[in-house]
C-alpha cells in the first residue's frame, strides 16, 4: 500500500526501503526521537520527505491531492485537540470536515458506547479527563471511516492502561472493518500481541523485526 | 449661512494655548513626554502647512498624472505603514498579499464612489479624489493593519487546532475558518461601531470641517452618509481580501502548516 523509496526526512529519518501492506497491522516501535512519528506523518502528508519518493498504491504521494488523500488515511494525534462546542460538535467536525453529513444523535451514541465514552452528547469535552479526550478523539476518528488508521502513542501524560484500551480499541475496529492500521507504540508488548508487522526504528533507520519486507 | 471666520495667524497661535497647558500637566506629574508632545505639535502643523499650500496648487492646476501620483503615494504609505507595524512577522507572501488588498481594496471601492455615487468630472477631480481616498485608505490601513495582527496571532495560538483540523482531512480554508471569521468580525467592529454612535456621541470630521466651511448641514451629511457607507466598503473589501488570499501564506504547496 505504501512503498518508500529512498526516503530521507532532514537528518532525522533516512529509511531505503519499507513496505506497508494493506489489511495489515503495522506497528513502529523505537527509543523516543527515534523517528516514529516523523515517519507516521510522513503517510498522511502532514511531512512530506525531503528526499525520495513515496509511493502510495503504485502513485508517488506527491502528485496526489493532499486533502483527498488525508481523508482515505486518518490519524488519531498523540495529543488530539479538542475543538469548541459540545462532544456532539467534537465527533461530527470530522464528518464536516469530510464534507459529508453529520451523524445523527444515535450514531453518534453508538459510537460512544464503541469507544466506551459514557457521557451525553451535550457535555463540553474540556471537562473531560487525559483518557477520555482520546477516547472521544477516537470515536472522531472512527466515524471518517476511512481506509487506513494512523495510530500516534497516546500521550505519555496517559498511563499504560489508557493506552492499551486505546489500542485494543482500534485493533478491534481494524480487523472488523478489514482496514489497514499503522501504529506507534512504545510498549513492545502490546506490538508484539496485537501487530502483524514490528518495525523498529533506530536512529533514524529501520529494522524489520517481524514479517516485513525490509 | 453666514460667512466663513477666516483664521489668522494669531488666532491659530492662540490654540497652542492647549500645547502648554498638556505640558504644564505633563510636567507636574512627572510625565516625561514633553519632547515627543514638541516634535508631534510641530511636525503636525509643518505638515498640515505644506499639505496645504500643495492642496491649493493641486485643485488649481487639476491633472490626472498627479492624482494618480498622489493616489500611489497614499497606498504606498499605508502599506509600508502596516509593514513597519509587524517589522519581521511578516512573510514575503503575506506582504504582497497585504499590499495588493490594500490597492484592490480601496482603489475598487473609490472608483466605484467617485465615477457612479458622487459622479465627478473630470474623473480626476482632485478636490474629491484626494480628501476622499485618503479616508478610505487611511480606514482601511487601520482596519487591515488590525486584521494583520488578529490573524497572526489566531494562526499562533490556534496552531493545534488548525494542525488537528488538517489531521482530520480538513481543507487549509476549512481549519482556519473561525480564526477569519473572528478576525473579519472584530476587524471591521470599530468602522460599525463609529457608525452607531455618529451624529449621537461625535460629529465626524468631514461634516464638521464641510459645516464649518459654510457647506449647509443636509449637505454635509448626506457626503458624510455615503462615505461613511463607502469607508464600511473599502475596509471590509480591504481586510477579507487579505483574509481570503492571507491564509493561504501559512500553508505550503502539500497543504501543510509552515513555520512562521
Amino acid at each position: 500500500m505504501f512503498q518508500f523509496i529512498d526516503v530521507q526526512y532532514k537528518d532525522i529519518l533516512d529509511v531505503p526501503s519499507l513496505l506497508i501492506e494493506k489489511g495489515k497491522i503495522t506497528t513502529l516501535v523505537g527509543t523516543s526521537g527515534s523517528g516514529k512519528t516523523t515517519l507516521l506523518r510522513m503517510l498522511n502528508k502532514m511531512l512530506s520527505p525531503t528526499q525520495g519518493r513515496i509511493m502510495f498504491k503504485a502513485h508517488d504521494l506527491e502528485t496526489l491531492n493532499t486533502v483527498t488523500h488525508r481523508r482515505q488515511v486518518t490519524m488519531l494525534s498523540q495529543n488530539p485537540v479538542m475543538f469548541d462546542g459540545s462532544i456532539r460538535d467534537n465527533l461530527n467536525i470530522g464528518l464536516k470536515f469530510h464534507e459529508k453529513n453529520v451523524g445523527s444523535d444515535e450514531m453518534l451514541l453508538s459510537m460512544l458506547e464503541r469507544v466506551k465514552l459514557k457521557k451525553a452528547l451535550d457535555t463540553s469535552p474540556h471537562v473531560l479527563s487525559g483518557g477520555e479526550k482520546q477516547r472521544l478523539a477516537l470515536g472522531r476518528v472512527l466515524l471518517l471511516n476511512s481506509e487506513i488508521v494512523l495510530l500516534d502513542e497516546p500521550s505519555a501524560a496517559l498511563d499504560d492502561e489508557t493506552e492499551e484500551t486505546i489500542i485494543k480499541m482500534v485493533v478491534e475496529y481494524v480487523r472488523i472493518e478489514n482496514k489497514t492500521l499503522v501504529m506507534v507504540t512504545h510498549s513492545k508488548t502490546m506490538a508484539e500481541k496485537q501487530s502483524d508487522i514490528i518495525i523498529e526504528i533506530s536512529e533514524g533507520r529501520c529494522r524489520s523485526i517481524r514479517g516485513c519486507t525490509k | 449661512m453666514n460667512g466663513v471666520i477666516d483664521l489668522t495667524v494669531f488666532q491659530v497661535a492662540l490654540a497652542y494655548v492647549f500645547v502648554l497647558m498638556v505640558l504644564v500637566i505633563m510636567r507636574f506629574l512627572g510625565i516625561k513626554r514633553e519632547k515627543e508632545l514638541i516634535i508631534s505639535s510641530v511636525r503636525m502643523t509643518l505638515q498640515l502647512v505644506l499639505v496645504g499650500y500643495l492642496l491649493v496648487y493641486i485643485f488649481d492646476n487639476p491633472n490626472p498624472f498627479v492624482t494618480v501620483g498622489i493616489i500611489f503615494v497614499m497606498e504606498a504609505f499605508a502599506v509600508h505603514t502596516v509593514f513597519k507595524k509587524y517589522q519581521g512577522k511578516l512573510s514575503r507572501p503575506l506582504k504582497k498579499v497585504i499590499a495588493f488588498s490594500i490597492s484592490m481594496g480601496t482603489l475598487s471601492c473609490l472608483v466605484y464612489f467617485l465615477l457612479i455615487v458622487i459622479r465627478i468630472s473630470p474623473w480626476y477631480q482632485p478636490q474629491y479624489f484626494i480628501p476622499i481616498a485618503g479616508m478610505f485608505i487611511g480606514n482601511s490601513m487601520t482596519g487591515i493593519s488590525l486584521g494583520v495582527k488578529l490573524l497572526l496571532d489566531g494562526m499562533i495560538t490556534q496552531r493545534a487546532l488548525v494542525e488537528e483540523a488538517l489531521i482530520l482531512g480538513a481543507t487549509p480554508q476549512a481549519a482556519t475558518k473561525s480564526i477569519i471569521n473572528n478576525t473579519f468580525d472584530a476587524a471591521i467592529l470599530p468602522t460599525m461601531y463609529s457608525m452607531v454612535g455618529m451624529g449621537i456621541v461625535f460629529l465626524p470630521g468631514m461634516m464638521t470641517g464641510q459645516i464649518l466651511s459654510g457647506t449647509s448641514p443636509t449637505t454635509a451629511i448626506a457626503y458624510q452618509i455615503a462615505i461613511m457607507l463607502g469607508i464600511l466598503g473599502a475596509v471590509a473589501l480591504t481586510v477579507i481580501l487579505m483574509l481570503q488570499l492571507g491564509y493561504r501564506t501559512f500553508f505550503n504547496k502539500d497543504e501543510q502548516l509552515q513555520s512562521f
